[in-house]
């Protein structure tokens, strides 16, 4: 993809995230996800209905690459089965460690290719989807 | 002072996170080379050349140490791994036996975490209570410091100067106070021993704590200072080698005086010489140097920085080396992948004081802190890139 488009995109969403903003209600699983850095922290939280992600919303303060791909990744997996999002979680894992992954099932997150080549900011590329894991490990718990 | 002197200077490089760890001189690397090189072997143990030589390098040390921060004995000087090492042996090494539950310890919220984690955990451990003075508008006065005082604080324990906006506390008059009110008073010279003099006897310090890499030393090596008669009743975290003097299946044991007492094990002998080498080098240039100059380049970027727009600054009245900004609307960590695009390199985060964020209502800043080898002419590269920030995204999501 063009440079300038892909930053483009991924400004918007940093600008104008998705979902952003929390809500007050018990049928969501919050997660507050903090960076090793101890810089980014975000609130995450979940809405899961008959096994699907029904919605995500977040809050908090992190750089542009974390929020932007929060943004994208509640994008991506809203609607999807929780099977569905952990094969995406997988891919998007693959692709930061610069293994093969399969591109079609990414999306927009697909826009975070060439992040391994930069270490440092590949961990905020991943923060939100650590709190997704931790969705996926709540679910499996509790059956 | 030669910027020659620092190899690292050579490469494309402006470094502004000397509040983190400072650079190394060639003599600082050297002499641990030559430590390694030509003379290793163990400090206080053999009988033959080498040994000797270690010992007289590694107790020469003690001696510079204890004239750069005017201690009255070299007794009164103990290496550690580091500020945090010796601020734990000073809680849990000395506090732990000498408070008792109820006994309040005042700290502040602009505390760097090694000086407030170890009082919180002593706090549950043996039920002291640790309480904050409270800062005018950040800053530590004496009249909040006065009216802090119970009947039952036994111990102050501040930084000297704090690492994320740089304020210099009233360490003198608050250690009168202390000497008035029989209080102990512990300083966390990390961020103040490396810029400024320290005097321990002017300041009327009953402990103080600093590392070595934050002033052209090696990682690795601290201070601990104690007056003597603390020291003495100091309990050892560590026991083993080197500290003992005699000891028996009975289970009788003899513990050394100090400062041996306190340096259980092979000491980071390279260290210790490669901090010697540094306090030289601070000392051939002058502690009241170094500080003038920093404030002087402080004073100059803030002229400079009125070109930039959006910039904030939030200790713009602070008189140090240290500056607390961000550009408006721009998360800290992106501010410094973008300066990090050219080189220049600055801290951001919370700087480990993750609870002044309570009082300052800003949770994450950059910082940049300067030592004697920043330049004015660095100064106006980071203007002029902080004056192009409108590219700012453009690089950090490139």
């Amino acid at each position: 993809m063009d440079p300038a488009l892909k930053r483009q995109i991924l400004l918007e969403h940093y600008q104008n995230p998705s979902h952003h903003g929390l809500v007050e209600n018990r049928d969501y699983i919050k997660i507050n996800t903090n960076n090793e850095s101890c810089i980014d922290n975000l609130d995450i939280m979940y809405k899961i209905e008959d096994g699907k992600i029904a919605d995500i919303r977040f809050d908090g303060e992190a750089c542009a690459i974390s929020t932007s791909a929060t943004s994208i990744m509640i994008d991506t997996f809203l609607g999807k089965t929780l099977e569905e999002a952990s094969e995406i979680l997988e891919n998007y894992e693959n692709m930061l460690n610069e293994k093969e992954y399969d591109e079609k099932l990414l999306g927009d997150l697909k826009l975070y290719c060439d992040i391994s080549k930069q270490p440092n900011r590949k961990k905020c590329a991943y923060l939100p989807f650590e709190s997704f894991k931790k969705v996926l490990e709540s679910q499996r718990r509790n059956g | 002072m030669k910027r020659e002197d620092f190899p690292i200077l050579k490469n494309d490089l402006i470094y502004f996170d000397n509040g983190a760890t400072t650079l190394k001189p060639q003599v600082v690397v050297d002499s641990m080379i030559d430590y390694y090189t030509n003379y290793t072997a163990n400090a206080h143990r053999g009988d033959y050349d080498n040994s000797l030589k270690v010992d007289m390098k590694y107790e020469e040390v003690r001696t510079k140490v204890k004239n750069f921060i005017h201690a009255k004995s070299e007794r009164e000087i103990i290496f550690t791994s580091g500020a945090t090492d010796s601020l734990n042996r000073i809680v849990f090494g000395y506090m732990k036996t000498h408070l008792k539950q109820g006994d309040e310890v005042l700290i502040t919220k602009a505390e760097h975490a090694s000086n407030v984690l170890p009082w919180l955990e002593l706090e549950k451990e043996i039920g002291i209570v640790v309480r904050y003075i409270p800062l005018e508008n950040h800053l530590v006065t004496m009249e909040n410091v006065e009216k802090s005082i119970t009947e039952k604080v036994k111990v102050i324990s501040l930084a000297h100067v704090t690492n994320v906006l740089g304020d210099i506390r009233p360490i003198a008059e608050i250690g009168k106070l202390c000497q008035e009110k029989n209080i102990l008073l512990v300083v966390d010279g990390a961020q103040s021993v490396p810029h400024r003099k320290v005097d321990v006897e002017e300041l009327e310090i009953d402990f103080l704590a600093f590392s070595a890499h934050k002033m052209l030393g090696p990682t690795g090596v601290g201070v601990l200072y104690g007056k003597e008669n603390l020291l003495e009743e100091m309990k050892p975290l560590e026991f083993g080698g080197g500290m003992n003097a005699s000891f028996a299946s009975s289970g009788e044991v003899e513990y050394k005086s100090l400062p041996s007492r306190l340096e259980a094990g092979t000491p980071p002998i390279a260290e210790v010489i490669g901090m010697g080498a540094a306090i030289d080098y601070l000392e051939e240039i002058g502690m009241d140097q170094i500080h003038r100059y920093e404030i002087e380049l402080k004073k100059y970027f803030l002229e400079k920085a009125k070109e930039v727009d959006k910039l904030v600054i939030y200790n713009p009245d602070i008189e140090s080396g240290l500056i607390a900004f961000n550009i408006d609307g721009v998360f800290s960590q992106d501010t410094a992948v973008y300066l990090n695009h050219y080189h220049i390199c600055v801290r951001a985060g919370n700087h480990c004081a993750k609870i002044l964020k309570e009082d300052l209502f800003v949770k994450n800043t950059c910082r940049i802190s300067f030592y004697f080898y920043n330049t004015k002419e660095e100064i106006d590269q980071l203007i002029t890139v902080l004056k192009n920030a409108k590219d700012l995204f453009q690089i950090v999501l490139s």
